[in-house]
């Protein structure tokens, strides 16, 4: 009963100066609401980059094309085409290794009836779906005898399957790539975007000779532009990685002291890093908004104090009336948590809307947690409590007579 | 035998510290106050009436001596006992009045019984009662500074009948205001006193007003001087 007495007391004293009222819940809304919108991001950022790593398959190395320098000039990766479908087997008889998927790639348009779609062809090898960590919605995978007799076979990624068929079932249909007809015998289960945001769902797999003698016109016809391998195990990564590294130079004829000619990527090792950094940086935006929110609760704290001031004179009548201290000490911690929590849901309103106007206007994705709402309505609680007890604790110390005397 | 008096008050001393050191205000005050007596204290500015009040009206602590409250030491008790005196016990009435000025009159006059924990409908009823019986019925939903002196006193007079006290402790209640609404006001305090037996002790500065008193009490340097009937003192 009295606390919800005192509760529209509090309103009605909130309401008495409106404008001191909304520059204290000003920087309560700020808090929270930069809170809110920097958690989103931060863990939406998390999430895809999380999403993308668990779709890329584990203890995972990529192996390209080029030395990162070479003789002084930097080439990029893949530039120069050294690696080739004999090597790939090469990596795979090592002790370490669980399996290296050779993948040469380029760029075709892909033709069903009217429809055409420009996309990235990979050749690939039967291993090529565990290793890359790819699952099939439909259809078949391809196998070790598609690669041999280089058949015009083709697997779909989602994306393509969207492009080309709509809602039809790809699989049995034929398509035509560089004008030659391919039979689809499979597509992917989507998987969504890479690290990098790329679409690896944009994507056609055929058989990686196939891909090699009629679709990319390579100058080398073994080249591979790169080759995935995977580890046994997390632990046997760095041996592997050595591993790798003495026999591409040995098969390469790379001279001691030369450079490579190749180079090895531990994707596990980037896709952690990038994990680590993400969740750094979630940490950081969420340690940024907390500040905010002190200086809310700061400004909560030194609006209450000037209240008490102004309002000692009326402290005293109340306990010249019968107020205890308790009553006061209620009130006014009342007062300083009816502001916060205020404060707090047009922030919590106002975050929510501008992470959603973020992901609206940047598709950058974004994560809202009943868990940053709760988090952003205890500490605002908690930073009422405590910004509004010190002067409530003033205000209830005063004796009446001193409160009264006050001008 | 007689009653316990309603006030008993021995040996009270009250200094105040200043930066400039103590300040003696009253020296050695002892008196007695029965029920449904109606008392005028007069004197000197500076005498000490004020500060004597505020202790009768357990707004401040005496430096030494002793106050027995219905027959129980004051100075024993603690804050929470003491905002329940001024809330059951007490009704104080103040020369500026003292009203909330961002609560309409019904809330200020419901004041006090909010703080005696009743409920909202009975303290509203209670409040509206207050201010018809003061005449002030049809101004319950106004703002303290929408109506003249006296009705704010008027009001001031009824938030301190709310909590239904036994003692009504009014300094200077009619400092404010001019000798016709003196008079009403006075007219108010003799009531309480005849008709409810409510106890009235109100220190004035002018005669006239003490006239309304059955007994006088003169301070003059913190010291009581004299104590008895109102006519002989008067003037
Ligand atoms: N808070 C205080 N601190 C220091 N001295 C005070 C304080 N309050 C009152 N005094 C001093 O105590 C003395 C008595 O003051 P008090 O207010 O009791 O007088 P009074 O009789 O009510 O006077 P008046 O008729 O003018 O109201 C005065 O000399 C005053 O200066
Ligand atoms: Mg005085």
């Amino acid at each position: 009963m009295m606390i919800g007495v005192m509760l529209g007391e509090a309103w009605h004293a909130m309401g008495a100066n409106r404008m001191r009222t909304f520059l204290t819940m000003l920087g309560m809304v700020i808090g929270v609401g930069a809170v809110i919108l920097m958690m989103a991001i931060g863990q939406g950022v998390q999430y895809s980059v999380n999403q993308s790593i668990a779709s890329m398959g584990s203890n995972l190395f990529l192996v390209v094309s080029g030395s990162t320098t070479s003789g002084g000039v930097r080439m990029g990766g893949g530039a120069a085409p050294t690696l080739t479908l004999s090597d790939a087997e090469a990596i795979a008889e090592l002790p370490n290794i669980a399996a290296a998927a050779p993948v040469a790639s380029g760029t075709a348009q892909v033709i069903n009836g009217p429809n055409n779609w420009s996309t990235g062809i990979s050749g690939v090898t039967p291993d090529y779906l565990e290793v890359a960590n790819w699952e099939l919605a439909d259809g078949y995978w391809m196998a070790d005898s598609d690669v041999r007799s280089a058949t015009r076979v083709a697997v779909l990624g989602n994306t393509v399957a969207q492009n080309l068929f709509g809602d039809e079932n790809p699989v049995g249909k034929t398509i035509r790539i560089k004008q030659s007809p391919f039979i689809v015998i499979g597509v992917l289960a989507p998987k969504g975007q890479a690290l990098d945001g790329r679409d690896q769902d944009d994507t056609v797999l055929v058989p990686v000779r196939t891909a090699q003698r009629q679709l990319l016109g390579q100058q080398f016809q073994n080249a591979v532009r790169h080759i995935m391998v995977q580890a046994v195990s997390a632990e046997a990564m760095p041996q592997a990685e050595r591993d790798m590294n003495d026999l591409l130079r040995q098969r390469h004829r790379i001279r001691a002291g030369a450079d490579d000619d190749f180079t090895v990527r531990n994707m596990t090792a980037m896709a952690n890093t990038a994990a680590e950094t993400a969740k750094l940086m979630s940490l950081l935006l969420g340690a940024i908004a907390s500040i905010s929110l002190v200086v809310g609760g700061v400004g909560i704290m030194n609006i209450m104090l000037v209240s008490v001031t102004e309002r000692t004179r009326e402290i005293g009548i109340r306990m010249a009336i019968g107020a205890r201290k308790r009553d006061i000490l209620t009130q006014f911690l009342l007062e300083a948590i009816s502001i916060s929590i205020a404060g707090c849901t047009i922030g919590v309103a106002l975050g929510v809307g501008g992470a959603l106007l973020v992901n609206h206007l940047t598709q950058t994705p974004i994560v809202i947690t009943f868990a940053s709402i709760a988090l952003g309505f205890a500490v605002a609680t908690a930073v009422g409590v405590f910004f509004g007890y010190y002067p409530a604790h003033q205000a209830a110390r005063l004796r009446p007579i001193e409160a009264l005397r006050y001008q | 035998m007689q009653a316990a008096p309603l006030i008993r008050i021995s040996h009270l001393k009250k200094q105040y510290e200043t930066d400039a050191g103590p300040v003696p205000v009253l020296h050695d005050v002892s008196l007695d106050i029965q029920e449904g007596e109606f008392v005028a204290i007069m004197g000197p500015s500076g005498s000490g009436k004020s500060t004597f009040m505020n202790i009768l009206g357990c707004l401040d602590i005496p430096t030494g001596g002793r106050y027995e409250l219905q027959g129980h030491d004051v100075g024993q008790m603690d804050s929470d006992e003491l905002a329940r005196l001024r809330n059951h016990v007490i009704g104080f009435v103040f020369q500026g009045f003292n009203l909330l000025p961002r609560a309409n009159l019904e809330t200020n006059v419901a004041l006090p019984l909010l703080y005696a924990r009743i409920g909202k409908s009975e303290r509203l009823e209670r409040a509206r009662n207050l201010l018809t019986q003061t005449g002030l019925g049809k101004y319950a939903e106004s703002l303290p500074n929408q109506i003249s002196g006296g009705q704010q006193q008027r009001v001031a007079i009824a938030r301190a009948l709310a909590g239904k006290p036994r003692l009504i402790l009014a300094d200077e209640p009619t400092g404010n205001l001019d000798s016709h609404t003196s008079q009403e006001i006075m007219d108010i305090f003799t009531r309480l006193n005849a008709e409810d037996g409510i106890t009235i002790v109100l220190v004035t500065h002018e005669p006239d007003i003490a006239q309304y008193a059955k007994r006088l009490v003169r301070f003059v340097d913190g010291h009581i001087v004299h104590d008895g009937g109102v006519h002989e003192a008067a003037a």
